[in-house]
């Protein structure tokens, strides 16, 4: 299988702390939806951190696309991420002055990698992005409108599409619905899962509610996958 | 491109503190521009006050003096000299007029000029401008006339025909009148802005018709006082004068004739060029020209400041901005160029409106202050000492954005993707 992201003996702690992650062993194949379940202090925050470039492991290597992030320059890993990674935040992830469609053209401004993928696949970065809000059920009127007029679930799904536009191999999700009701969360998850479908892209879902899990390929539990945590509960066991 | 535009929506974003901010920075701007725009003309207005004179001779004392007293009728002259002395350099070959002045009344406040026709001829002020009847005429023959300066006329609502009470002295509450010769006013001069708004005019004649009968300083009592139609019959040559302007045949000859004069054997004369003598005096109020613009340059000081704590304070609302920026792909020094961009653009912002103020002002305040005060404030485009100092500002304005370009630079380091609110 062709693996997208590798952890070998990923290791990190704040300075002057206790390790936080200690995690031997993560794999995620291309083209996979994988549910991560973390419950808030089991240094999720901080993986999504090593895993995007942003910090750098204690010790370990982190790979993506076969290129060791630990490796990298700052600014070349802020580059790598750019280019390679889709983010969807809890909420509040658009830029409220912005209208919907320059929210979702925004990191084709920032990656001329994804830029060319946009502009390859659909004439233009402007077509890309009125193409994934179009598919995301966003319609042609409100994507001229400010983003913060938007509802929150309309708001998530064109966070999503700006994740997805000019083709990241990877889109890490953080809690993306955790603001929506039941009814919108999954609707919302079926768009994103065939939108990543369509862009050929990995999905890591970071969230805490379990009863989203059946609906991915793979489900894994950080606190089981971490063993800086493990030992933690051991000791307070 | 895209980082202007989205400096710009973000500014547009908080449009109102950004408004003040650039409303405060374009004030402080207008007030610099306005100080140094009045501080140069003041200079060009005072350097003018006289011109076309090369020469003003008075009694020996000291040329700032004799400037006060002559031009800008502050002051009074330490002694007189004589009329022969007057009537040696008039008649002299190098010189082609000369303008008798005397002084030492006055009226109601204003000082009262003893002179002759050739004044309304050869006193020139400014660029080379000659003395203007606004209505009226120059005095003439009889020596009971008077020729109002603007300020005079309109401060006092004196109209042609009128008469008038000289008093003896330049005391604004005389105790002792020229009440028994009241002269008659025949014109107007148009205003200059100049002291020679604020002087009535008289002739030679008229200031010894109405001190004929005076010893050493006292009116004549009873029989022994002359009516003003018996001193209108009398020799009225004067005696003495204060002092006299001469106009020469060419500049060359200035520097002997000073010389001439300063060594006349007849009595002890000084002679000045009122040019030289006006940079001496111009020196002496130089400290306080310079201490407004010194304060103006720290109002301008104090609105780069408010600009700063206006931005350095929407940093911790805007992390959150910064972060979805880094997440999208933004590197810090993205982060930072955005803020430093910010500070240029509301610099750049009130410059522009400050300008557009200051020009504002001129338009409506420049009437005004040439007729009160004989500033011209032309419609000009800034000079190379007020683009320097634009300049400065926009330099201050770029240092200043990089605190919080570096405050912002660090933070997105710090929180790195996470979203604070």
């Amino acid at each position: 299988m062709n693996s997208l992201l590798e952890l070998d003996g990923l290791g990190f702690a704040w300075p002057g702390q206790a390790e936080l992650l200690d995690i031997p062993e993560f794999r995620l194949v291309r083209g996979e939806t994988l549910f991560l379940r973390g419950p808030s202090g089991s240094g999720k925050t901080t993986l999504l951190g090593l895993l995007g470039g942003v910090q750098r492991a204690s010790r370990g290597r982190v790979r993506l696309l076969e290129e060791d992030l630990g490796r990298l320059s700052s600014g070349a890993r802020d580059r790598f991420r750019a280019n390679h990674i889709g983010y969807i935040f809890q909420q509040f992830n658009l830029l409220p002055f912005l209208s919907v469609r320059e929210n979702v053209e925004l990191p084709c401004r920032f990656s001329r990698l994804r830029a060319a993928h946009a502009c390859q696949r659909h004439g233009s970065v402007e077509k890309a992005a009125v193409t994934l809000l179009e598919h995301l059920g966003l319609s042609a009127e409100l994507q001229g409108r400010r983003a913060d007029s938007l509802s929150i679930g309309q708001q998530q799904r064109i966070a999503a599409a700006r994740a997805l536009i000019g083709q990241p191999e990877l889109v890490i999700a953080d809690e993306p619905t955790s603001a929506l009701d039941a009814d919108t969360r999954e609707a919302f998850l079926q768009l994103l899962f065939g939108e990543c479908r369509a862009a050929g892209a990995s999905l890591l879902f970071v969230s805490h509610d379990q009863s989203l899990a059946p609906l991915f390929d793979r489900s894994l539990s950080l606190v089981e996958l971490n063993r800086a945590h493990a030992e933690d509960h051991c000791n307070i066991l | 491109m895209h980082l202007l535009r989205l400096a710009l929506a973000s500014l547009a974003n908080r449009r109102f503190t950004v408004l003040l901010t650039v409303f405060a920075v374009a004030l402080s701007v207008t007030l610099l521009l306005a100080v140094e725009r009045i501080r140069s003309e003041a200079r060009v207005s005072f350097a003018s006050t006289i011109s076309g004179t090369d020469l003003v001779v008075g009694a020996r004392s000291g040329p700032v003096n004799l400037l006060l007293y002559s031009v800008f009728r502050i002051g009074n002259a330490t002694s007189n000299i004589r009329w022969d002395s007057f009537l040696h350099y008039a008649e002299h070959p190098r010189v082609s007029w000369a303008i008798p002045l005397s002084l030492g009344d006055s009226h109601r406040g204003y000082r009262v000029l003893g002179t002759n026709q050739v004044y309304f001829e050869h006193y020139h002020y400014g660029h080379g401008q000659p003395l203007r009847l606004a209505e009226g005429r120059a005095f003439a023959d009889d020596p009971f006339e008077v020729v109002l300066g603007a300020e005079v006329a309109q401060a006092l609502h004196y109209r042609l025909g009128e008469h008038i009470v000289l008093a003896h002295g330049v005391a604004t509450v005389s105790l002792v009148q020229h009440d028994d010769k009241p002269f008659t006013v025949v014109g107007v001069l148009a205003r200059t802005g100049t002291p020679v708004d604020r002087t009535l005019h008289i002739s030679l004649a008229g200031m010894e018709a109405i001190h004929i009968d005076w010893h050493s300083g006292m009116p004549a009592q009873g029989t022994a006082r002359i009516s003003a139609d018996e001193s209108r019959r009398r020799d009225l040559t004067p005696k003495a004068i204060t002092a006299f302007l001469l106009g020469l045949d060419s500049k060359i000859a200035t520097f002997t004739l000073q010389r001439e004069i300063n060594d006349y054997q007849g009595e002890p004369l000084l002679a000045i060029l009122p040019g030289v003598a006006l940079q001496e005096l111009w020196s002496l109020m130089g400290t306080a020209e310079k201490a407004l613009f010194v304060v103006s340059l720290f109002v301008v000081l104090t609105g780069l400041i408010g600009m700063l704590t206006a931005i350095l304070a929407s940093l911790n609302e805007r992390r959150r901005e910064m972060a979805i920026l880094r997440s999208v792909g933004a590197r810090p020094w993205h982060i930072a160029g955005l803020l430093i961009f910010e500070s240029t653009f509301l610099a750049l912002a009130g410059v522009s409106f400050g300008l557009a103020l200051l020009y504002f002002g001129i338009v409506i305040a420049r009437g005004y202050l040439q007729a009160n005060y004989g500033l011209y404030l032309p419609l000009a485009w800034p000079n190379l000492h007020e683009w320097i100092l634009l300049g400065g500002i926009l330099l201050a304005a770029l240092l200043m954005g990089c605190l919080p370009a570096w405050r912002a630079y660090r933070q997105s380091l710090a929180d790195g993707l996470s979203i604070r609110l």
